[in-house]
């Protein structure tokens, strides 16, 4: 691991008319790294990651990656040096069949520079890599899943969908947004070796999650967010320790020690 | 209470000469293949026959151009609805665009009709991108509101200032050599775009369109620059715009401020809605429809474009599909009724 | 000094043709296309009152602005509820109806001569030595006088407080209680009102044609952008921007580059500053 963090997030804020989303926020990243970052509903992490990735304009504060400052540029340039997201929210091209929705990402200028074809732009390149990508990420290749339309997938392909958008990119950093969310624990049971399969391919994750124990397992750091502060940093046993970090998830020490 | 109709509901299925025509199935016999080629032959060929069968109507043949060119719009007007996302109101922009091009090239430089159309085209597309790449990355409403406003600012520069013929409008443009080679002309030119688009739409750069539409978010998340696609949507349909207006301006031997007209504004988009939005087949089949009922209205003035505006407004209220939406769920799939 | 005083006019009128417009669009998010067609309808309609029907003149006026009012509710009540939130079908049913009510009436009300509406006090003032129409004074008054009226009774009245609920945010504003669709249909009603104000003020300055429809439509539009569509601050500010910059186009440059004016005034906006003056509405998509 090397000494430069691969993304600074220094002392972010926004707010939304009155209220404080986020409040002099910093956080660091190193390349191999998986951070987490948890905390209670309404505490400001997917408005972190939208102002991390260019969604939401910050008020105040520096987000630099790879020694460059992209605070407040715009997504799709954010994606092209190698920041990617998914979304909470899942919304795939629905009319589309599944690998049909990778090939959209393959047409961005990133996935031409450093995809496995030599851009061009021949449909037949792009259906293969897209199919290869699925494969990847958990597809069956020789059943018909790939093929099928977009709208009839379970959510846990639904969720390896929004990974694979991302990783069509050759990422460096992918901010995973409630990947765990809605899964059932068969679809639990291979989404975490995937995110370790990721992070052995030398992808950094940060992961926002709200399910602590598939969490805890995987990721080497965390942060905790509540009311749009950083109230705790550090290891799983660290943070869990933390008497703010179980005041915010539980209301009061003393009731988690009924737990 | 529930009510007690609703005991049984409406199920649909896939026909089964679908099924199987789907994929590579397709050639396995013949009555598969006439499945699938027969209503796209009965167009083709019934389109491409037209001016033959029109042969001793003159007053239908130009009707029948006219149909072409409101159709080049309605396509234009249908992709960048149905698979960019922008509403465009002002078709009427495009098509003076296209006619004064033509005609300047025409009058002032002398340039035949097979140099100035294709001029035409890609320098009126040209043109009209531009002019609207300031609204491109804001909301779809802008891009509706500037492309109302388009033409008609664009007749009162042109009145006000009295240029390129002014009120008047640019006379003496040469005709094309014979009626058919102008109808042929149009008609190829709607085919060649009508399967070019329905092939683009599925595949390639069309994904990428239809991305913009549905999720402009993912597709910004995957890299890519939504307003350089957004502006290259525009220039497609701009430049069947403009390509109808070069014609219209050869065909009439003129070109003035009445091509921008709210007749090429509103029949595009009411044509698309009755025809079947979506389909790029829908709008053809609209315009085939709603040309000819306007020509025969034509003594009713402007009342023909409010009567077509509550018909539009009608159909889209009543979220009617279209024409062709309807006919080709009813030709793929049945339906019947089903206990619950 | 004439500059200044027909400046004022001018942005009082501009302004008067902007205000219903962008009331719709700040409370309902909704283009109301059919803004100039409202104009000129309720135009029409007092001409109607007046000459056909045997009302005086305050009447006429009384009874096509309530007329027009009425359609407009019912335009939202019975069309556009339908599409509403379908951004797509919104702007295209307000179109077509703006555009059937326009080419309705070049059809069916004002062919075969010319409609006009008498000026409320004939005659002209000296005003520090200029010479102003009466009309064109009342137009000035009547616009501040609206301005001030809209003001008090956004910030005073219960049912104005609710409009800028809406506006503000819907969903927010439907939680505390507010049917959105009865605010959006006051709120559509209320606009008609404005440009029915605003067309018994200024027609009798010139004649009733259709075109003058699509001319407050352009207007309007082009008003609200500079401004910010959904700010009324804005919008008052925009329209002395522009009427001043026309006021002084016509003194300096020439009379027909008028037009022109509006056309870079949009586009600069777009291009600078898109979300115009006082844009309080996000102009890119920032929905996530």
């Amino acid at each position: 691991m090397s000494h430069e963090p691969l993304l600074t997030v220094d002392n972010i804020s926004k707010s939304f008319g009155g209220v404080a989303a986020l409040s002099a926020v910093s956080l660091d990243i190193y390349r191999g790294d998986i951070l987490g970052i948890i905390g209670p509903n309404g505490s400001g992490k997917t408005t972190l990651v939208n102002t991390i990735t260019g969604f939401v304009k910050a008020d105040q504060g520096r987000v630099v990656f790879k020694g460059q400052d992209i605070t407040n540029w715009k997504p799709h340039k954010i994606a092209d040096v190698g920041l990617t997201r998914t979304f909470q929210v899942m919304r795939p091209y629905f009319s589309l069949p599944a690998y049909k929705n990778l090939i959209i990402p393959l047409f961005s200028p990133r996935a031409r520079r450093t995809g496995g074809w030599r851009g061009g732009g021949k449909t037949g390149s792009r259906d293969t890599v897209a199919v290869d990508i699925l494969e990847e990420i958990g597809f069956e290749r020789d059943s018909y899943v790939p093929y099928k339309v977009a709208s009839s997938l379970p959510t846990g392909y639904l969720k390896r969908l929004e990974l694979a958008r991302c990783l069509s990119l050759r990422p460096e950093l992918v901010i995973c947004d409630e990947v765990f969310s809605g899964l059932s624990m068969s679809e639990m049971a291979s989404m975490v070796p995937l995110m370790e399969k990721l992070q052995m391919e030398g992808i950094t994750l940060i992961m926002v999650e709200h399910r602590l124990r598939e969490l805890f397992r995987i990721a080497n750091r965390l942060v905790v967010l509540n009311f749009g502060c950083k109230i705790a940093e550090g290891t799983s046993e660290d943070v869990m320790e933390h008497k703010e970090v179980k005041e915010a998830y539980f209301g009061s020490e003393e009731v988690f020690g009924y737990v | 209470m529930v009510s007690e109709k609703k005991d049984r509901r409406k199920e649909r299925l896939d026909r089964g000469i679908k099924v199987r025509t789907d994929g590579v199935y397709a050639v396995s016999s013949w009555l598969e293949m006439s499945y699938l080629l027969a209503p796209r032959l009965i167009f083709i060929l019934g389109l491409l026959a037209l001016p033959v069968l029109l042969y001793h109507l003159p007053y239908w043949q130009r009707v029948l151009s006219i149909i072409c060119i409101y159709a080049l719009l309605a396509i234009g007007f249908d992709f960048l609805a149905n698979y960019v996302g922008l509403v465009s109101l002002g078709g009427g922009f495009y098509i003076g665009v296209g006619a004064y091009i033509a005609a300047l090239l025409n009058t002032k430089l002398g340039l035949p009709p097979f140099v100035t159309i294709p001029a035409a085209t890609f320098l009126g597309a040209a043109i009209c991108t531009l002019l609207f790449l300031p609204c491109l990355p804001l909301r779809g409403v802008y891009f509706a509101i500037v492309s109302l406003m388009f033409p008609l600012l664009a007749a009162r520069v042109i009145e006000a200032f009295d240029i390129f013929g002014g009120t008047d409008g640019i006379l003496g443009v040469d005709g094309f050599g014979a009626a058919w080679m102008e109808q042929y002309l149009l008609l190829i030119s709607v085919l060649v775009v009508v399967f070019v688009l329905r092939r683009l739409v599925d595949e390639d750069v069309g994904l990428v369109f239809r991305g913009v539409k549905d999720n402009d978010q993912a597709v910004k998340a995957s890299g890519i620059n939504i307003t350089t696609y957004k502006a290259l949507g525009v220039c497609i349909a701009s430049a069947l715009g403009c390509l109808g207006g070069a014609c219209l301006a050869h065909s009439y031997m003129w070109a003035g401020i009445s091509q921008f007209a709210l007749d090429f504004s509103i029949i595009p988009i009411a044509a698309t809605v009755v025809g079947g939005g979506g389909t790029l087949i829908g709008p053809v089949l609209g315009c085939l429809i709603l040309v000819p009922i306007s020509e025969l209205l034509r003594d009713f003035g402007t009342l023909r474009i409010a009567v077509y505006a509550i018909i539009l407004t009608g159909f889209i209220v009543f979220k009617s599909e279209g024409i062709m939406v309807y006919a080709t769920r009813k030709y793929e799939q049945l339906e019947r009724w089903v206990q619950i | 000094m004439d500059i200044v005083i027909y400046g004022i006019v001018n942005s009082v009128t501009l302004a008067l043709m902007a205000l219903g417009f962008t009331l719709v669009y700040g409370v309902c998010r909704l283009p109301n296309f059919a803004h100039g067609s409202l104009y000129v309808l309720t135009g029409y309609i007092t001409w109607i009152l007046m000459n056909r029907v045997g009302l005086n003149y305050p009447l006429s006026m009384l009874g096509a602005l309530v007329i027009t009012g009425l359609i407009g509710a019912a335009m939202y009540q019975f069309i556009l509820v339908r599409v509403r939130g379908m951004a797509i079908s919104e702007i295209i049913a307000s179109y077509a109806i703006g555009l059937a009510i326009l080419e309705g009436l070049r059809w069916g009300g004002l062919k075969g001569g010319t409609f006009t509406l008498p000026p409320f006090i004939e005659g002209s003032v000296d005003l520090l030595g200029v010479s102003v129409d009466f009309q064109r004074l009342i137009v000035v008054a009547i616009g501040l006088a609206l301005m001030a009226l809209l003001w008090l009774f956004v910030t005073g009245t219960k049912l104005g407080l609710a409009l800028k609920g809406m506006a503000q945010d819907e969903r927010a504003a439907m939680t505390l209680g507010i049917d959105s669709d009865r605010m959006a249909v006051v709120s559509m009603a209320m606009g008609s009102v404005l440009a029915g104000i605003a067309a018994l003020v200024l027609l009798p300055l010139g004649n009733i044609v259709v075109e003058a429809g699509y001319n407050v439509l352009i207007m309007a539009v082009a008003v609200c952008i500079v401004g910010g569509l959904g700010s009324w601050t804005g919008a008052i500010l925009a329209a002395f921007v522009i009427g001043f910059a026309q006021i002084l186009t016509i003194v300096l440059v020439g009379a027909h580059f008028q037009v022109v004016v509006a056309l870079v005034a949009i586009i600069v906006t777009l291009i600078l500053r898109p979300s115009g003056l006082f844009g309080q509405q996000k102009e890119l998509e920032e929905r996530v």
